[in-house]
């Protein structure tokens, strides 16, 4: 990024950044504002939402990036896992899932003999 | 008679606050577990925008007007790369179709018949991204009709500020943080979207969504990376919605 002008990023940011993200999320108040909740339409629009969050999900405890992915497998999965089960356990608290995994993540970590990196 | 197109909202006291409480109440509700999320996110960005020789001014253009962490770093690694216009434009589009089907979904929820604007709901869209979208998902039905678009708007300001000041704060500070902290940080993600996720599922279509859903993402990713994401919306919500429809049928 050196032999082009100040501005020519800006451009990118605005065209190539903005406008191509927003436009979906424009296109999703166009074609959800037709929608009602209590239609079939609308229990498969948010089938496919989920299911696409859920993606999102595993691909982040799977196939992590940074110092995460420097951990075994299994421990981000034991992790993730007893996160999951104390949050359908106390109630369905998000915090005590989300303590119970890093607890899970760090213990394992400190057994494993330190962390990497 | 206040006005005649009001429709009857149900139930509860709450319905008398006015607009500008709510969306304080969802200010203050954005500042607590789906902040600190995001900041981890974008402080790890920072240090990555930074090595890439991104300015600080770029790296905040950035964070405030796309909001959606991976379109920001492919758009990155485009401008890394010295990548033309409308290649970048392809990519970060791309990388980005979730967002509709994710708005479409949140759209219903918000609205008031007759009464919210149009334009009302695009300045809201801006904020949906998988962080305030499975908390939205999970807390609006709570919340009287009226109320959830203000809260929604007050959630998503707050949380777009708090995370663009941590962004500049982080881009000017942080070399880089402890691997034990960073590593915890980068766990908060996942577990805190699986609670969420769950806790925002309320028909038996929607929690068998988020099983296919788990199950079919890596495999995409592996076999149409790049477009896995949709793909496992597609195929995984399609698959729970049928499921859903013939097990029903078959009871009924």
């Amino acid at each position: 990024m050196s032999d082009v002008a100040w501005w020519w990023p800006y451009v990118m940011i605005v065209v190539a950044g903005w406008l191509a993200t927003d436009m979906w999320r424009w296109l999703g108040v166009l074609a959800g504002g037709r929608l009602r909740e209590d239609s079939e339409l609308f229990v498969w629009v948010r089938c496919v939402a989920t299911a696409l969050v859920a993606g999102v999900i595993s691909k982040l405890i799977l196939f992590p990036t940074g110092i995460l992915a420097d951990s075994p497998m299994w421990l981000r999965l034991l992790a993730a896992g007893a996160g999951f089960t104390a949050f359908l356990a106390v109630r369905q608290m998000v915090i005590v899932g989300v303590l119970a995994g890093e607890a899970v993540l760090i213990g394992g970590w400190l057994l494993l003999g330190g962390v990497p990196g | 008679m206040a006005s005649s197109n009001e429709i009857d909202p149900p139930g509860g006291p709450g319905n008398t606050l006015p607009s500008r409480v709510w969306a304080l109440k969802g200010a203050r509700a954005a500042i607590s577990i789906p902040a600190l999320i995001l900041t981890a996110a974008f402080v790890g960005y920072a240090g990555l925008a930074r090595e890439t020789g991104l300015s600080l001014t770029e790296t905040l253009a950035m964070t405030g007007l796309i909001w959606a962490l991976p379109s920001i770093v492919v758009l990155t690694g485009a401008l890394n790369s010295g990548m033309g216009l409308i290649p970048a434009a392809i990519a970060v589009a791309l990388a980005s179709v979730r967002l509709m089907p994710m708005t479409m979904a949140l759209m219903p929820m918000v609205k008031v018949e007759g009464k919210t604007k149009r334009w009302q709901l695009l300045i809201a869209s801006h904020f949906v991204a998988v962080t305030a979208w499975v908390y939205a998902m999970r807390n609006l039905p709570d919340m009287p009709r009226e109320a959830r678009l203000p809260f929604f708007l007050g959630f998503g300001f707050a949380i777009t500020s708090f995370v663009f000041c941590a962004t500049g704060v982080a881009y000017l500070l942080v070399e880089r943080l402890p691997p034990i902290l960073a590593g915890s940080l980068f766990l908060l993600t996942p577990v805190y979207f699986l609670c969420s996720l769950w806790g925002a599922s309320r028909l038996m279509a929607d929690k068998l969504a988020m099983a296919i859903g788990l199950a079919l993402g890596p495999v995409f990713f592996l076999y149409v990376p790049g477009l896995d994401l949709l793909w496992t919306g597609l195929a995984g919500g399609t698959a729970a919605y049928l499921i859903h429809r013939v097990t029903r049928r078959g009871l009924s």
